[in-house]
């Protein structure tokens, strides 16, 4: 028989899964309970062990992801109701709260200060660049407003 | 006086690759991905509790960082598993441990009670070897 190599080592295998299932499946109206019968545990077990290893209730993560997914999705145009949707919430009502309550935003503000980002990397992308990277990797003369510095000191010796 | 570490880099063959190994299967975040004009891109992830700390997935390629010879042995000596980078810190290591087992990810040693934690080590898709730890 194989040795273990760490204690319970079945145990973490049957909760790792179930919160791989949630990574896989958020987007789908997942029952918990389903998944705790699945990795062959009681409930309460189940619960005390998953959030024992990931700090948060199955619930709890499984609201985690979908706000996660969701503020991805809101990084381009999109409409509020389609990202509900996507990610698993049934109502925009209960997802606009649950997003504000996690982001301190709404989904529709949430959006807008990203395009807002977004279009700011796409103008002026060394704001967001420490200057010394941006001059060793010669980006600097080509993104400065203010036309081609001098040469840069990073440039290996020869 | 120095306050904190903002910006820390990993250097890396390629960063399409890089994105789906530290994104995709490590679970961090894109903190900054922009195009810098042909072939050029500035990408930075965060861990996903540590938001303020950027790790810049650079590049090794030929240009005015790296000379073409330059580039060539950096890209070998990181292939090879010489560089190693750093160490994660986790709640839960063997969890940790099993998820990213699952997802593929290549452990050159697997959790160890160490006197000072529980501690493993695995590489990234380039060869960049990393510690994992569980303090205790």
């Amino acid at each position: 028989m194989e040795q273990e190599p760490y204690p319970k080592v079945y145990l973490y295998r049957r909760i790792v899964q179930a919160k791989l299932f949630i990574d896989q499946h958020y987007a789908k109206n997942i029952d918990l309970d389903n998944i705790a019968d699945e990795a062959y545990f009681s409930k309460f077990h189940f619960i005390r062990l998953f959030k024992k290893a990931y700090g948060k209730t199955p619930h709890q993560y499984l609201t985690y992801v979908r706000i996660e997914q969701a503020k991805i999705l809101l990084k381009r145009p999109i409409q509020v109701s389609e990202v509900c949707f996507a990610v698993g919430f049934s109502s925009i009502s209960s997802f606009t709260g649950l997003f504000k309550k996690v982001t301190g935003i709404t989904p529709s503000a949430y959006m807008i200060q990203q395009e807002k980002i977004r279009l700011e990397i796409k103008k002026a992308p060394l704001t967001y660049i420490p200057g010394c990277f941006a001059e060793m990797k010669g980006w600097t003369p080509l993104y400065n407003k203010t036309g081609p510095e001098e040469k840069s000191n990073f440039q290996e010796v020869e | 006086m120095i306050g904190k570490l903002s910006h820390v880099s990993i250097f890396v063959l390629d960063q399409d690759s890089a994105y789906d190994f530290y994104v995709n299967t490590l679970g961090f975040k894109v903190h900054t991905d922009a195009a810098m004009g042909p072939g050029a891109r500035w990408l930075t992830v965060t861990p996903p509790e540590q938001p303020d700390l950027e790790i810049t997935l650079m590049a090794i390629s030929e240009g005015m960082m790296f000379k073409k010879e330059s580039a060539e042995v950096m890209r070998d000596l990181v292939k090879k598993g010489t560089f190693g980078f750093g160490v994660f810190e986790c709640n839960d290591i063997y969890a940790t441990y099993e998820e990213l087992k699952a997802k593929g990810v290549e452990f050159i040693k697997p959790p160890k009670e160490e006197f000072y934690g529980i501690e493993a080590l695995f590489k990234d898709d380039s060869g960049n070897w990393f510690s994992l730890g569980q303090k205790k």
